[in-house]
């Protein structure tokens, strides 16, 4: 038990690396190469073995002040201090400044002859000087394996060899080691069988006719390390490997807005526009203004002051400046001040993996706060759909822990379903706007819709969209009775409708108009029919009082006679109906 | 082989430098021999390239033996890979034998004595 503890407990002091400064590559290996051993580099021809090996040798002594040894087997000293000053490698400065010692061994085999034994104690005695005048800390040995072709007995040279990368150990230098490639083996001769902590693969492969320069980790002894293959490459600044891959979802989310730079826009997504950080898919038909909605999305950031850059892939820099000028888009001044950058390249000019490496080089050296590719459909030529999801998936990770706000372009064919996405990477997209062409009555019009916006409440409605002097201009679409209505038909729609309006008012105003007259009219007949009454009335009442009288004269006539006859009761009770019908006809 | 052989024979006549000139000149035949100390196999191959050279360069060659142990720098200036190496500087075009020259047959055909 303990000694098993005691056994898991020495991996436990860990792996001394050195790191090789080389973009990317550190990152990748967690730290560099193994510190103290040698580590095998094979690749085919031109695979940048070389390189690789001189800028772990350059930047060591740059960087991280490790003076270094190159011992070349197949280019003379000259010759790698040309090939590499196209790098910026000033190797004859180094060598003055006692920085680093090239050790050409020139062999050929024509001229040796072989009788008896022997071994390499010479090469070792030259390594070793080499090593022990500057100090170096790092070794190269660019293509060892051309011992073997010089020298006829591979059994010596195997063993010497065995015996050099003990010696390189025990010197406690790091080393690189460079081989060929060999048929369905790493190397031509089998040497990581002697190396066999570190063994990277360089690979430079051609497919459609585009090639793409690719390194992979194929063993690492005691240490993790990415495992993927790593697209690479080397331009006028080295060599860089770029660390790319699905790293996680692990990046922040800013709760900060970049405005679209179209007001209406901003107006649809509640007002602000798209969350810091968060990529932008554009999608429509050709010729629908994706282009157009991406300069307006860069000219607000630089207008806002931040950094952006283009990546176009269809058109060169000098044809978008003067294009969105005649929408009234000044792109040159922000080129001019510096906060603009574009990059055009075709997308048929380098494999996906390269163009991933140069745009994330160019937003590595650039850092923009805003970027545009556009469009990405164009890497279909390129690669498949899941190379190229592939591909965007790790350029969105990149801008996402970056916070670098991302705007696609993606050109839908008007066959296939408007919502469908080609490159099939909606649903990385954290928003989506689709214009869309509506044809009808023999015109194209164009409506711009937000699919979706994740944590915006954005609106659900079309928007006319209009090309202007001015830029963009999002107008409401006409949604009636009829179905949605744009561009001359939203136009004479909206007249006709007018019209009815007018037309309805009209009526409303004579139908008042009328009662206002059948108003007046009743009155007026009211006020008849009261006179009518009232006259009525008079009539009757004076036809009443005229009766009354005749009764009372009638009353008075019959009192006066009985008074006459001397009559009484009778009298008295003629009297008081007399005076109940008085009373009744004054009611 | 056999070809490159033809070739070598075919040279000779040409550089007029017959293998075994009677005159003494120890000039003529100006031989280097590169060890790394003194080890049983440099000391091997000193002495037979000393054999060799009394036997059939009599008097016409001059032998300088380098340790490289103590000048590793003079390595370089001959491209000197393996131990023993023996270069022979003069005549010219320089050749190299690699190994402690037990061969005899073989040194001789390195140093153009014999042909091949």
């Amino acid at each position: 038990m303990s000694r098993q503890i005691r056994r898991n407990s020495r991996p436990l002091q860990g792996l001394q690396k050195k790191r090789t400064g080389i973009p990317g590559f550190d990152e990748i290996t967690r730290g560099g190469v193994p510190a103290g051993r040698p580590t095998l580099v094979c690749g085919s021809a031109g695979a940048g073995k070389t390189l690789f090996a001189m800028e772990f040798l350059v930047r060591g002594a740059n960087m991280f002040d490790e003076p270094g040894v190159f011992m070349s087997f197949e280019e003379s000293d000259e010759e790698l201090a040309t090939n590499v000053a196209s790098l910026g490698f000033d190797l004859n400065q180094l060598i003055a400044d006692k920085k680093l010692i090239l050790e050409y061994v020139f062999i050929e085999r024509s001229e040796i002859e072989e009788t008896g034994e022997y071994d390499l104690e010479a090469l070792f005695l030259r390594l070793g000087y080499a090593i022990d005048s500057i100090g170096a800390k790092r070794v190269v040995l660019d293509t060892l394996e051309a011992l073997f072709s010089a020298l006829p007995n591979e059994a010596i040279v195997r063993a010497e060899l065995r015996r050099l990368f003990r010696w390189l150990k025990e010197k406690g230098v790091t080393a690189v080691i460079t081989c060929e490639r060999g048929e369905g083996k790493l190397t031509r001769y089998g040497l990581e069988e002697y190396v066999a902590d570190c063994v990277i693969l360089l690979d430079h492969r051609v497919q459609n006719q585009i090639s793409t320069r690719r390194m992979r980790i194929v063993k690492y002894r005691g240490t993790s390390h990415g495992t993927n293959e790593y697209p690479f490459f080397i331009d006028e600044k080295g060599f860089s490997v770029l660390p790319i891959t699905s790293l996680g979802l692990t990046h922040k989310a800013p709760t900060e807005y970049v405005s679209t730079g179209i007001k209406r826009l901003d107006t649809m997504l509640d007002g602000h526009g798209f969350y810091r950080g968060s990529s932008i898919l554009v999608s429509g038909t050709a010729g629908t203004g994706k282009s157009t909605i991406a300069a307006h999305f860069v000219e607000a950031a630089c207008a806002r002051g931040e950094r952006a850059l283009f990546f176009a892939f269809e058109e060169s820099q000098d044809q978008i400046i003067r294009n969105m000028r005649s929408i009234g888009i000044d792109l040159e001044k922000f080129v001019r001040k510096g906060l603009l950058g574009f990059q055009n390249a075709r997308p048929s000019a380098w494999g996906l993996e390269t163009h991933l490496a140069l745009i994330h080089k160019t937003i590595s050296d650039f850092n923009p706060a805003v970027v545009v590719i556009d469009p990405i459909t164009n890497f279909l030529g390129v690669g498949d759909v899941i190379e190229t999801k592939a591909m965007l998936t790790r350029l969105i990770d990149f801008l996402k822990t970056r916070q670098i706000t991302g705007m696609f372009t993606s050109l839908t064919s008007s066959q296939s379903e408007i919502e469908d996405s080609e490159v099939g990477v909606s649903s990385l997209m954290d928003a989506w706007l689709l214009v869309k062409t509506i044809e009808s009555n023999g015109e194209r019009n164009r409506g711009l819709y937000i699919l979706k916006a994740r944590g915006i409440a954005h609106s659900n409605q079309v928007r006319e969209f209009l090309l202007t002097a001015h830029g963009i201009e999002l107008i409401d679409a006409y949604v009636g009775p009829e179905g949605v209505l744009m561009g001359s038909a939203r136009s004479s729609q909206v007249a006709r409708e007018k019209a009815a309006t007018v037309e309805r008012e009209y009526l409303t105003e004579r139908k008042q108009r009328e009662l206002q007259r059948k108003q007046e009219l009743y009155e007026a007949q009211l006020q008849a029919l009261k006179g009518q009454y009232e006259s009525e009335r008079e009539a009757i009442l004076r036809e009443l009082d005229e009766e009354q009288t005749r009764l009372r004269l009638a009353a008075d006539q019959r009192r006066e006679i009985a008074r006459l006859r001397k009559a009484d009761d009778g009298m008295r009770i003629e009297e008081n109906g007399a005076r109940k019908a008085r009373k009744g006809a004054a009611r | 082989m056999k070809q490159s052989s033809t070739k070598k024979k075919r040279q000779q006549p040409s550089n007029g430098r017959p293998p075994q000139a009677a005159s003494a000149d120890p000039s003529r035949w100006n031989l280097r021999l590169y060890v790394a100390g003194q080890t049983p196999r440099s000391l091997t191959a000193f002495k037979n390239l000393k054999d060799i050279c009394e036997e059939y360069l009599k008097g016409q060659y001059h032998i300088e033996v380098v340790d490289l142990m103590e000048n590793p720098t003079l390595a370089r200036g001959d491209q000197i890979l393996a131990v023993p190496t023996l270069v022979r500087k003069l005549p010219q075009p320089i050749r190299k034998i690699i190994g402690d020259l037990s061969n005899t047959e073989r040194v001789l055909v390195g140093l153009d004595i014999q042909p091949r």
